[in-house]
């Protein structure tokens, strides 16, 4: 499937882009992601594995519904978005 | 003393690290650092010069950077983690949420800072930020889950790491809410240090956890000699943390707040900057004012030449007051940087218009 990033983490990760990768679930996804760009899973990801808190991933045009484990199922064909959510100010 | 050492002033703010510079004409706006991104403190390492920015992203978690050329270059470090399967309390998982205090480790520990996190966690690194260790000791202590809790933030909080100069494995914590700890074997072992404080917020009042510490701060010729602004008023120990005495002033201005500086060439000097508490968290009277005790807390005089004496709403932080000789500078809540170089009897306003100010730092 296609990894796609805001723009906003391109601030930290100068070099970041839309990337293919491997992976069954979320999950997996994100460890891959992280094997292109060493560093990046802080930015996404807590120490314990859940999703941060004003992070939002889609797959396709929905909402991940486990943000704690990333179990969720992706196939070949999707689109992985890894959004920043609208807080703060 | 060099003659460029105290010559900045490095702001942890809401909008990223801002320094100012003193030159002949005065203190002066130099440059910011990491725009728009929130940091939560600034650490100095006086053994090599390094600085240190501790952020706490609204998105993307807490970083930690450091600067080994006084901010022209930046390096990311990996922040602090909570070991897989640690507990704020049963069930809910333990992660940095908040990255609060930087110390250093003695002259002769190359490399060992000190890291005061929230959920409660103190970490160590003895390779200069590469990688952190969770200190066990304090972390296991059993009255942990049941005793700690959040007061500044919505957990317990290390946001004071003292290191005694002259031994380094005397240190003292202050956790929000907790009280002080003191560790005379590295961190081996902690006990706590609250003797004298009255938790008015507790069934208990005098129970040895549970303390609302604001800021903890030693005596560096003497680490006897303590003082703290706690929620319940201003305290002062002379034998090390065995028993704190209070030393507010009654029914006056200098009680509740949260910092406290105080003088290290004078044990009996601290200032504090009064606020109104505990729903209202406004400036005293909403009028700026700072009040400074010359005896040891036994009187307390307040200081308002320079500072607005109305419609302030002014809070000052804990860390966001700073003092270097007879030089004091603090930022507000609201933005406002303030100086005095005649310790705090007179202020001037170098600036109303920055974020809200978290630290404040002499370098």
């Amino acid at each position: 499937m296609k990894v796609h990033f805001t723009p906003a983490l391109k601030r930290f990760v100068p070099n970041l882009d839309s990337i293919e990768v491997q992976g069954s679930t979320v999950a997996d996804v994100i460890r891959n992601v992280e094997t292109v760009y060493p560093g990046l899973t802080d930015y996404i990801i807590e120490e314990n594995g859940a999703l941060r808190k004003h992070v939002n991933i889609f797959i396709n045009d929905t909402f991940i519904h486990d943000r704690k484990t990333l179990s969720d199922i992706v196939q070949d064909t999707d689109n992985v978005y890894i959004i920043q959510a609208l807080s703060g100010g | 003393m060099s003659s460029n050492k105290n010559k900045k002033i490095l702001l942890g703010t809401r909008k990223g690290l801002v320094v100012y510079e003193k030159l002949s004409s005065g203190w002066k706006f130099r440059e910011d650092h990491f725009l728009g991104i929130p940091v939560s403190i600034v650490g100095i390492d006086s053994r090599n010069g390094h600085w240190w920015a501790m952020q706490d992203h609204g998105h993307w978690g807490c970083k930690l950077h450091r600067s080994e050329d006084e901010g022209k270059t930046w390096q990311e470090f990996e922040a602090p983690k909570y070991p897989e399967g640690e507990e704020i309390k049963d069930a809910v998982p333990a992660t940095l949420k908040y990255l609060w205090d930087f110390a250093t480790g003695g002259p002769d520990q190359n490399g060992r800072i000190y890291i005061g996190t929230e959920p409660g966690g103190l970490f160590v690194s003895d390779d200069n930020g590469k990688s952190f260790t969770l200190n066990r000791a304090l972390w296991d202590r059993p009255e942990r889950k049941e005793k700690w809790f959040g007061g500044g933030r919505d957990n317990p909080g290390i946001h004071s790491i003292v290191v005694d100069p002259n031994d380094n494995d005397h240190i003292y914590i202050a956790i929000s809410c907790a009280g002080v700890f003191e560790t005379r074997n590295g961190g081996k072992s902690w006990q706590p240090r609250n003797k004298g404080l009255r938790a008015e917020f507790l069934p208990d009042p005098n129970a040895e956890v549970g303390h609302d510490v604001h800021l903890l701060v030693g005596y560096q010729k003497d680490f006897n000699i303590m003082w703290q602004q706690n929620h319940c008023g201003i305290y002062r120990t002379t034998d090390g943390g065995a028993n704190w005495t209070e030393v507010s002033q009654k029914d006056g201005p200098a009680n509740f707040g949260f910092t406290i500086a105080v003088d290290q060439n004078n044990p009996d000097v601290a200032w504090v900057i009064p606020a109104k508490k505990d729903e209202y968290r406004v400036a005293y009277n909403l009028s700026l004012q700072v009040c400074r005790t010359d005896d040891g807390g036994k009187n307390w005089q307040s200081f308002t030449k320079g500072l607005p004496q109305q419609h302030c709403y002014d809070l000052v932080y804990r860390h966001a007051l700073a003092i270097a000789g007879d030089t004091l500078a603090f930022g507000s809540t609201t933005g406002n940087l303030y100086i005095s170089e005649d310790r705090g009897e007179s202020w001037e306003c170098l600036n109303t218009h920055l974020p809200a100010i978290y630290s404040c730092e002499f370098v």
